[in-house]
């Protein structure tokens, strides 16, 4: 080959390896800039008087004496606005010719305001968490605002064919009623009728979600998972291990033994959701390690997914151990079991060790198997006694659902993010402690 | 007898492993002469070693006497490492490795089935081509055989230890350094150090499979140093293809030839005046 041809193909192996990369780190960058900055808003947000009212009441968090001062001063910000809706209520009841303009859409009106602001005492619209609270959230509550302030009017069709839809100031609607002063007074005090701070919100990680994930936190979604995935590895660790030496150590070259590790591999390749159904089919329904779901059941299911993995990654580890390490273990009278304990398995724990955390973040990450075995929305945390038997809330199974069944998901965007970007940086920290760990014991091997 | 004046040399190292020292052999036991008068520690009769069936040893005889240093050389491929390794049955490692004929330690056939590896193995240290110490400190590397075979007290390994340094020679070196990993060692400390290794368990034969051709020539002088002051108190069976090395450290000096024990004698007649066309041929260079 000449000299200019095997240039050229250098070059361009070399350029399509850089691109790779630079295309790899963009994807990253992409996927996970939004994650961060969204998710760290289920953390820190601009939380408004109401937050820190429900923070009080449910959890018994924050300073007693600031709050009874700044509810003080909210009643008397919030007061002329419950005087006029109170007031245009009461002229509704005795004006009939008011009561057909308003009489269907006040009620709703009045019930946007009250989630805005929240309701006078006693007079929450329901038992609903989210009817005796106003908005939390700063961001939520320019949203709320908005659609109080402005409505949405039907102009017939535009000259496309389209819908036409024009927001128009909804104090227009009300011109002339008692009510038209509420629009102005809400968008002039906006702030100070939330009075919103920039609030740091760590217990979102233990709190329990209350009132379908309007409030609260995610604390029993992120102990599911921990649970999980801890069975997971407890499970599948000693079987994985104890098969590979099996494998290396033991094991000959025989046609069955072939067939197993052809077993193996294709069990690696299985799709989830069949790990799904083969838990609850078996482990449920067959050997009823649980009437029901279970983390049990859905540990063992997850253990069995992650089983290849552990097998495939030891298997490789023990097979590096170099058999002069071996063979000078054998030869100062060792025998075979003292000689794996004492040298092979020291020597091949980095390796061994970088497919268990890596296994623990996939278990940690996957929905599929615990769909059937153990994932349910709602519940309070599972104690460590329960595991036997109960069914757990879990990050992966909850993102999913709070994103696809859950009613107002748009008014819970910071919960499903914030969940999603635990559940990234759970995994992510578990693959860097591989990554640091793996160095640390390579370092320590090497001398 | 020269073997009895060798076996009353004082031990310097004492464990409570318990050993059989060549003196103490039962009378019973059947002593094939190798050279002229002499007992015999290592005992091959018509010994073969198959490879799946091919042979790589083949019908060796040959008497090796206890406190000597007796060296094995020949062409590469002539199975002087699979006839050393058979000695301490390392080659069960290797699958379709099989024996026939006997070859025992004294006197004891080592291929009965009966027979427990793990014993032999403590009787019988091996050093290795490359050095291979354990990814370990150096204490641990040391202590590693007595500690399996049963020597808890922390005293008691740190003696051995030291001990067994001492008579490797690297005590010196090493012996503000035990807690510090052994790979940090230079290549002919390692080796030394795996010498100590095997010696920590007592044994009565010390195998050496060519344990100077992966070092520098300065590190090479010192293990052969090494090897004569360990000669005398332990049987020593070391493999080479080092020539000059062969006769600068052996008594006694055996030559295989494709599997077969062309001549075995005192070191200075295999190399002055040997009997055999072949052993000449190699002595001379004109082949290997
Ligand atoms: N593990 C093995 N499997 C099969 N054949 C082997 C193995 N080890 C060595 N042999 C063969 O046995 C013969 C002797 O090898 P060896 O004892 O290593 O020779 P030497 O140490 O004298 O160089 C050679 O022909 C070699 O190819
Ligand atoms: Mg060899």
């Amino acid at each position: 080959m000449h000299l200019r041809t095997r240039k050229i193909i250098d070059r361009s192996a070399t350029g399509i390896g850089i691109l790779a990369i630079v295309v790899m780190t963009a994807a990253l960058v992409v996927l996970l800039a939004p994650i961060f900055a969204n998710g760290t808003g289920a953390f820190v947000f601009r939380g408004t008087a109401e937050f820190r009212k429900y923070q009080s009441d449910r959890f018994d968090r924050g300073d007693r004496e600031v709050l009874t001062t700044e509810k003080e001063t909210l009643r008397q910000v919030r007061q002329p606005v419950y005087d006029l809706l109170h007031k245009f209520e009461h002229q509704l009841k005795n004006d009939d010719d008011l009561d057909a303009r308003f009489g269907a859409e006040f009620p709703k009106l009045k019930r946007e305001v009250y989630r805005l602001i929240g309701p006078p005492p006693g007079e929450a619209l329901s038992r609903l968490e989210r009817d005796e609270y106003g908005a939390t959230r700063w961001d939520r509550a320019l949203v709320q605002a908005d659609s109080i302030v402005h409505v949405q009017e039907d102009r017939g069709l535009d000259s496309h064919g389209f819908s036409l839809k024009v927001e128009g100031p909804r104090a227009a609607r009300y011109k002339g009623t008692s009510l038209e002063p509420m629009f102005g007074y809400v968008e002039m005090h906006l702030a100070e009728l939330l009075r919103p701070q920039w609030t740091f919100y760590p217990q979102f990680l233990i709190d329990n979600p209350q009132d379908a994930n309007f409030f609260g936190g995610i604390g029993p979604a992120v102990l599911g998972t921990i649970y999980l995935t801890l069975g997971a590895i407890l499970f599948a660790v000693p079987m994985g291990v104890i098969t590979a030496i099996y494998l290396v150590e033991y094991a000959g070259q025989g046609r069955f033994i072939s067939l197993l590790r052809t077993c193996i591999s294709t069990l690696a390749g299985v799709p989830s959701i069949v790990f799904g159904l083969f838990g609850l089919a078996f482990f449920i329904n067959t050997i009823h390690v649980s009437p029901s779901k279970s983390v049990l059941a859905g540990s063992l299911t997850l253990g069995l997914l992650i089983l290849p993995t552990i097998i495939r990654a030891s298997e490789e580890a023990l097979r590096a151990v170099p058999l002069a390490y071996k063979e000078a273990a054998l030869s100062l009278g060792a025998g075979q079991w003292r000689t794996i304990l004492t040298v092979i398995l020291p020597a091949a724990l980095p390796g061994i060790l970088t497919g268990i955390i890596i296994s623990m973040g996939r278990a940690a990450g996957e929905t599929a198997p615990i769909i059937f075995t153990a994932a349910v929305s709602v519940g309070l945390g599972v104690k460590p006694w329960e595991v036997f038997t109960s069914p757990t809330q879990a990050l992966s199974w909850n993102i999913y659902n709070v994103s696809t069944e859950h009613e107002a998901v748009d008014q819970i965007r910071h919960v499903q993010y914030g969940m999603v970007l635990t559940l990234v940086v759970l995994v992510l920290a578990l693959n860097l402690t591989a990554v640091l760990l793996r160095a640390r014991i390579t370092r320590r091997l090497s001398g | 007898m020269a073997s009895s004046a060798v076996a009353e040399r004082p031990k310097k190292m004492t464990t409570s492993v318990p050993t059989t020292r060549p003196t103490s052999r039962s009378p019973e036991t059947p002593q094939t002469p190798a050279v002229a008068g002499e007992v015999s520690h290592v005992a091959a009769e018509g010994f073969h070693v198959l490879y799946g069936g091919r042979p790589a040893v083949k019908s060796v005889t040959m008497n090796i006497p206890p406190g000597r240093v007796t060296a094995i050389i020949g062409p590469s491929g002539c199975g002087k490492s699979t006839f050393l390794r058979a000695i301490n049955r390392m080659n069960d490692l290797i699958p379709g490795c099989t024996v026939q004929g006997r070859l025992a330690l004294d006197g004891q056939d080592l291929y009965v089935p009966q027979l427990d590896v793990v014993a032999l193995r403590r009787k019988v240290g091996m050093v290795f081509q490359k050095p291979n110490p354990f990814p370990k400190s150096i204490f641990d590397n040391v202590a590693y055989g007595p500690r399996i075979h049963g020597i808890s007290s922390r005293t008691h390994l740190s003696e051995i230890v030291e001990q067994s340094l001492s008579r490797a020679g690297l005590w010196d070196e090493v012996k503000d350094r035990q807690h510090d990993n052994a790979l940090r060692l230079s290549g002919g400390q390692q080796q030394r150090l795996c010498i100590a290794r095997a010696l920590a368990v007592d044994p009565e034969v010390l195998l050496m499979d060519e344990p100077a051709s992966a070092l520098d020539p300065r590190s090479t002088a010192r293990v052969e140093e090494l090897i004569d002051e360990l000669s005398g108190q332990y049987t020593i069976i070391i493999v080479t293809h080092n020539m000059q090395q062969a006769a600068r450290v052996s008594e006694l000096t055996a030559f295989f030839y494709e599997g077969e024990l062309i001549e075995f004698g005192p070191t200075k007649e295999i190399f002055t005046k040997p009997r055999q066309e072949k052993t000449e041929a190699y002595i001379t260079g004109r082949f290997g």
